[in-house]
């Protein structure tokens, strides 16, 4: 995705949104941009919300002030997820787990720690996979948003990884699987016949505590090239 | 015998649910009006609440209201309260408040103003049983299940001649022995001796414990996440001071357990009482992965010491232990008890003797985790049969086959009072297992050096209790045919309470596609089931379901005769027909039965029900009386003895000497579960219990800091769990498949060992690559193996605990 490659969870991204540009296609290439920060500033950053547009001089000494998108403080945000525009009031410093669980009652999206570390709340943006929990909702604005709930057919057939996750067993309590799922239909979509290091690699971002890993790779594997 | 459905894969029916996102926990409940609870949590680790001012948190916009502890029951100490007048240790809720949002709630909870004084506090049992040592408690350091709350202080003498490196034994509150221990060690051939400590560990559950509630018409009705339906009722109930038949319960699913759910748990009866104060308004208390870590509870941790004496051909002749367990802030769950008994099953010592002392800590209280005990057991005492295997001169399997009870266990003893137990075969899964890894050959090279990197193999083995009886089964046949069969077991996710649900179908001869199975809460009229803990669902619910199902089949060859004449001997089940055995014209259909059995009242259809069963189950048949052809019984089948689940594991890895990373090439999981009810799911258990025994082995842990009590790893990547990235990308499993006599199908459950065998093994491999270095602590850490690979002294003291 862009100069900066897909959206990394280990790399600190600023609060605000970058400044938008409008593509070749005319498509926002809304980046995620790398920031000199750290995750303690950051969480600040998100703490002290309100004033972060105005102050981000003030909190983010170096960030310049050009970066403060006046569209931020915009509380009313148009989100596509999956498939449907929806159009919802978001303060800047929520999170698109919260906005997805709390405001759209999509609560396939789970939130296991809340920091990126378990990736429950894996969801895709622009067909990257993406912790939601660790994700300010005002900066997936033009991306299309796919959650577990959208994986599957519109018919309600489900994705070649869902059917293989039943087939292979692959989730135990459950709790992790719509992260499971949504990472491998990502992959599957950047790459549709993965090795299984390759699929170990993808999916080592999404904890499971039942230890149901060598099902749900299985699984992945099961599905590539029917994906 | 020739089942249709047992032993067979199936797809359990919430899994697509699962996978699609619409199985709803319980954070996933949504009820108009819902207001949020946040938590004051304490931040001392041992304190009294002097004073609580509300006044500011009032005035926060959107607050609704607050729970104080005085507002609560306080339980006798040291049991765990809901809301603490006296926390005893660092994140224990002391005040509660509801608003509008969670934004509001928590900045009312920042706004409250608290005065605390703080107390005398320790994280170590040890220093707590010194002369003069901190207590946790006001008043005592000592408690537990059918032991006493009191104070227990060990002599300046008992410390002092044990020295830095031995575990001093004092004064033990539970002693057992049997045979001759010490005349037994005369005659050993070797002796090994080792004190050894094993750190707690936190559940981390991916689902914090969110519980959400309300009332209404004077019902409580709540959403929780708890390992068993039926099982966690009766204690919610008397927690939220209501009448068992006023709760509305949903638990459909549950987001991991693994013991720390096992029923129902103060913070689960939090939003029930917040609601009752906000007249009956919905109130969700989500909880946050570091509150899951304050109030999830965790593995006890041990300060141990053993002694075992073996004669010369391996054979386990004495064996003496005594443990410290690291009980927590309540009065925790008998780990130590359990020490005990996994040792004299495993190892079938002649002679043992037992002791053991849980002291409280101010620490997370400790709660059951998968193979509580017994688990710890493996990890503490199989590197000590590898060392005496090392020291006679014999190999490392052999020693464990020379002990380990087999060929059914008829001569297997169990526990203190040495009875017997239903099955074993242990022996032969050890056995089943070194054939399929190749044992005899991989053991050869096993310990060889290439460059920095040894190879090493090893073996594990591990033990829990795995059945109970005496609960109740329900099962219903609706006038459309179709079998609804009732089950209280939880939805912990190793899919048993559908696999015990297939028993039913079994019984009467059912297409499974025929079968629904009403679960998750108490709309669908749920039977006294055993919880979904223990290892024990396979085994007790298999009955339960056997004897409702059984019933209903006396009904279904009862009523034919009565409408075509014989008796029921004459008929027998086939294909969802009742079928004359000599004239297969006299038929009639279950969904006539059933049709019929409504018509008639009574027993048929759940007007009267057996006096015997529990008075749930009593209230779920009245609930459908008058619906179908009812089958309702209590598990009254004979039971003598133990249920033992037994389970080995073998494990190469290869350790990097420089950078003290190993890698584990080669996992086979190998249980002792009786008949095997569901392959599929049970290697689902077996290498899912292994992933999380190698976390155990050797990653996670708790660390409090001495000074202030504070913990040191609450989050999931300060006690890692494994990753994809960390274990084989397969792994082996297997079973005995011996079936238990004492259960009509043969089954056992073994949840449990599964993960000791696989942790004990990974640390026994780590010990032979490292040329037989005991390390005498678990989790061994990378830096544990580094220091003992450059022959550097560890950087913690040898009895030290909850530390680095």
């Amino acid at each position: 995705m862009d100069e900066y490659g897909p959206y990394d969870p280990t790399v600190d991204y600023g609060c605000e949104p970058a400044i938008r540009e409008i593509g070749p296609e005319g498509k926002d290439t809304l980046t995620w941009k790398p920031l000199n920060m750290s995750r303690r500033d950051f969480i600040r950053g998100v703490v002290c919300s309100g004033v972060v547009i105005a102050g981000a001089a003030y909190i983010f000494p170096g960030v310049p002030n050009a970066r403060a998108d006046a569209r931020a403080v915009e509380r009313l945000v148009s989100l596509t997820v999956n498939g449907r525009k929806r159009q919802v009031e978001v303060p800047p410093n929520e999170t698109l787990a919260h906005t997805l669980r709390y405001r759209l009652g999509l609560t396939g999206t789970k939130i296991g720690c809340n920091r990126a570390e378990c990736g429950a709340c894996t969801v895709m943006a622009d067909d990257t996979a993406i912790y939601a929990c660790s994700t300010l909702t005002h900066r997936v604005r033009g991306k299309d948003i796919v959650t577990v709930e959208g994986v599957a057919a519109p018919d309600g057939t489900l994705h070649p990884v869902q059917q293989a996750f039943i087939d292979e067993i692959g989730p135990q309590c459950g709790f992790c699987t719509p992260g499971q799922v949504v990472t491998a239909v990502a992959l599957l979509k950047k790459n549709p016949n993965p090795t299984v290091d390759e699929a170990r690699l993808a999916m080592s971002g999404n904890l499971c505590r039942c230890g149901a890993y060598d099902h749900y790779l299985r699984g992945v594997m099961k599905a590539a090239g029917r994906a | 015998m020739a089942y249709k459905l047992i032993g067979k894969n199936f797809t359990p029916p919430d899994l697509e649910a699962k996978v699609t996102g619409a199985a709803r926990y319980a954070e996933d409940f949504r009820a108009d009006g819902m207001a949020f609870i946040r938590i004051l949590a304490s931040p001392m680790p041992h304190a009294m609440v002097k004073k609580i001012e509300l006044g500011r948190a009032e005035k926060v916009p959107g607050f609704l209201a607050a729970l104080t502890p005085d507002e609560v029951k306080q339980p006798t100490l040291p049991g765990q309260p809901i809301l603490a007048a006296e926390p005893a240790y660092v994140g224990q809720p002391i005040v509660a408040i509801a608003a509008e949002t969670e934004q509001a709630a928590e900045d009312a909870v920042a706004a409250i103003e608290i005065e605390l004084e703080p107390l005398p506090f320790c994280v170590d049992p040890l220093e707590s049983l010194r002369p003069g040592g901190p207590n946790a408690h006001n008043g005592g350091n000592v408690a537990g299940r059918r032991i006493e709350f009191q104070e227990i202080k060990w002599s300046g003498k008992d410390f002092a001649l044990a020295g830095e490196e031995t575990l001093p034994k004092g004064k033990p509150v539970v002693e057992w022995a049997f045979g001759d221990v010490d005349n037994a060690f005369k005659e050993a051939a070797v002796v090994v001796e080792e004190s050894m400590v094993h750190a707690s560990n936190a559940h981390h559950a991916m689902e914090p414990r969110t519980a959400a509630a309300y009332w209404e018409n004077g019902k409580c009705h709540v959403w929780g996440s708890t390992q068993s339906t039926a099982f966690a009722q009766p204690a919610l109930a008397r927690l939220i001071g209501i009448e068992l038949s006023d709760l509305v319960f949903v638990a459909e699913y549950c987001g991991g357990g693994f013991g720390g759910k096992a029923t129902s748990y103060p913070l689960m009866a939090l939003p029930a009482l917040m609601s009752k104060k906000l007249g009956g308004r919905p109130c969700l208390a989500r909880v946050s992965r570091a509150e899951e870590y304050y109030n999830g509870y965790a593995r006890a941790g041990f300060q141990a010491w053993a002694r075992f004496g073996f004669r010369q051909d391996g054979r386990l002749i004495a064996a003496d232990v005594f443990v410290v367990q690291d009980l927590g802030s309540t009065s925790g769950f008998p780990d130590a008890d359990n020490v005990g008994n996994a040792t004299s099953i495993v190892y079938q010592p002649e002679n043992m003797r037992f002791r053991a002392i849980p002291v409280l800590t101010n620490t997370v209280p400790k709660g059951a985790q998968r193979g509580p005990g017994e688990n710890q057991t493996a990890n503490m005492f199989e590197p000590l049969m590898d060392k005496a295997a090392r020291e006679l001169g014999i190999d490392r399997l052999a020693i464990r086959l020379a002990n380990a009870p087999g060929g059914g266990g008829k001569d297997a003893r169990y526990g203190a009072e040495q009875g017997p137990v239903t099955s074993a075969y242990l022996r032969d899964a050890l056995e089943k297992g070194a054939e399929r890894f190749n044992w005899a050959e991989r053991v050869k090279a096993s310990g060889q050096r290439n460059g920095s990197k040894v190879r090493a193999v090893a073996v594990g083995q591990a033990y829990h209790s795995a059945g109970r009886n005496g609960f109740d089964g329900l099962v219903r046949i609706t006038p459309d045919g179709i079998l609804h069969i009732h089950t209280g077991v939880g939805n912990l996710g190793t899919f048993s309470y559908a696999s015990t649900s297939r028993v039913a179908a079994e019984v009467l001869g059912y297409d499974w596609s025929r079968c629904t199975i009403e679960r998750g809460g108490t709309a669908r009229s749920l039977p006294w089931n055993l919880g979904q803990f223990g290892s024990n669902t396979s085994f007790t619910m298999s009955r339960t379901n056997y004897v409702a199902a059984s019933d209903a089949r006396d009904k279904l060859l009862g009523l034919a005769s009565m409408d075509l004449g014989g008796s029921p001997d004459d008929y027998d089940l086939v294909d969802e027909h009742v079928v004359h055995k000599s004239n297969a014209d006299l038929r009639v259909s279950f969904a006539d039965c059933a049709k019929r059995a409504i018509k008639l009242g009574g027993a048929f259809s759940g007007q009267e029900v057996p006096e015997n069963i529990n008075p749930m189950t009593k209230a779920a048949v009245a609930a459908i009386a008058g619906t179908g052809l009812i089958g309702v019984a209590k598990d009254n089948l004979a039971k003598e003895g133990v249920v033992p689940a037994l389970s080995a594991g073998f494990i190469e890895i290869e350790l990097d000497l420089e950078t003290g990373k190993y890698e584990i090439l080669d996992f086979l999981g190998v249980a002792d579960c009786g008949t095997v009810m569901h392959p599929q799911g049970l290697a689902a258990q077996v290498r899912g219990g292994a992933v999380m025994g190698f976390g155990l082995a050797s990653t996670e842990r708790h660390i409090y800091d001495p000074a202030y009590g504070r913990p040191g790893a609450r989050s999931l990547h300060q006690a890692k769990p494994h990753t994809y990235l960390d274990i084989p990308a397969e792994m082996g499993w297997d079973a005995v498949d011996q079936a238990d006599p004492q259960n009509p199908i043969g089954a056992k459950g073994v949840g449990e060992p599964l993960e000791g065998a696989a942790s004990s093994a990974l640390i026994c491999a780590i010990s032979e690559a490292l040329g037989g270095y005991m390390f005498n602590r678990t989790p061994i850490v990378t830096d544990m193996i580094i220091n003992a690979a450059a022959g550097r002294p560890q950087s913690h003291k040898p009895l030290q605990t909850n530390c680095e």
